[in-house]
């Protein structure tokens, strides 16, 4: 990329960023216990969250049709879209780990982030031990990629 | 009805926020990914994912100060369950290659089935631990 596209990226990602952080706080996804409310469908369920994921998605459902018709993206030569498409035992596990740390918690990865803004403690301490749980998971993998290499050699 | 709108609006900005970022860079907003690729090789690679998490943090702050209400406000939640909730989170996002963003966003924006499964997985998962933590055991708040 010349040093003009570069530059169109970069902005890109920085729009694209703050309106992230700005639909986070809208929605009301950054205040935890909401978010367990939402997932208490036993106790004092809190249907609202459920509009979050559902004007979202009801966006990109339209937006991403028309997109991805695109023969490219507008600043960069190509799409990079995820290429898996089988649903491996790693989704399935990774999904409920990961299902049962939002439970507990009330956070997810973006909302965890967005609370490093106002410099939430809960927020700092999750976000470094969400860093560090997938630092093990890669940790784990790289060196059973290394035991298999050395064992078939 | 207000804050249901306002759960609306919020929503859809996040669905104006990840159409840029695809239609003009061509890449998946999935949070826990940016994260992750924020620390790989390559100076744009590392720089957009950088500019991204810093540009949201810096527009959550200012949006704070317009919603108050969605201020993280709780206050005794013990620290060994954020832990651990943080590293779940981070060591599950990782193996099943996303979070709400990537998988749910992104990935139900796109009709794939490989994220339909992960989203209605981690949804009932945590359903799932919620009412074990909070009403089985209640050992949480």
């Amino acid at each position: 990329m010349g040093r003009i596209a570069v530059k169109t990226f970069l902005l890109c990602a920085l729009l694209s960023g703050a309106l992230f952080g700005a639909g986070l706080v809208v929605s009301g996804m950054t205040d935890p216990e909401r978010v367990i409310g939402f997932l208490d469908i036993f106790g004092h369920f809190d249907p609202r969250l459920a509009f979050v994921l559902g004007g979202a998605v009801l966006v990109t459902i339209v937006t991403f049709r028309v997109v991805l018709r695109m023969p490219k993206p507008l600043a960069a030569p190509r799409f990079e879209l995820p290429s898996a498409r089988q649903i491996d035992w790693q989704l399935i596990v990774g999904a409920t780990i990961f299902g049962i740390g939002w439970g507990i918690g009330g956070y997810c990865p973006g909302p965890a982030v967005a609370g490093l803004g106002v410099g939430s403690s809960e927020a700092i301490w999750f976000v470094a031990a969400m860093l560090a749980g997938s630092n093990i998971y890669r940790w784990a993998t790289a060196r059973k990629k290394l035991h298999v290499a050395t064992s078939t050699t | 009805m207000q804050i249901t709108y306002s759960a609306l609006a919020g929503g859809a900005l996040i669905g104006c926020s990840v159409t840029l970022l695809l239609a003009c860079n061509g890449r998946i907003a999935g949070i826990s990914g940016i994260i992750n690729g924020a620390y790989s090789n390559g100076s744009v690679e590392r720089g957009w994912r950088l500019l991204f998490l810093v540009s949201l943090i810096g527009s959550a702050a200012v949006a704070f100060h317009f919603f108050p209400q969605s201020l993280p406000h709780r206050l005794s939640f013990p620290p060994f369950a954020l832990i651990t909730a943080g590293l779940a989170v981070g060591f599950g996002t990782r193996m099943g290659s996303g979070c709400t963003s990537g998988h749910g966003v992104c990935g139900l924006g796109r009709l794939s089935l490989r994220s339909l499964v992960a989203v209605l997985i981690f949804m009932a998962t945590a359903m799932l631990t919620v009412a074990v933590t909070r009403h089985v055991w209640a050992v949480l708040p």
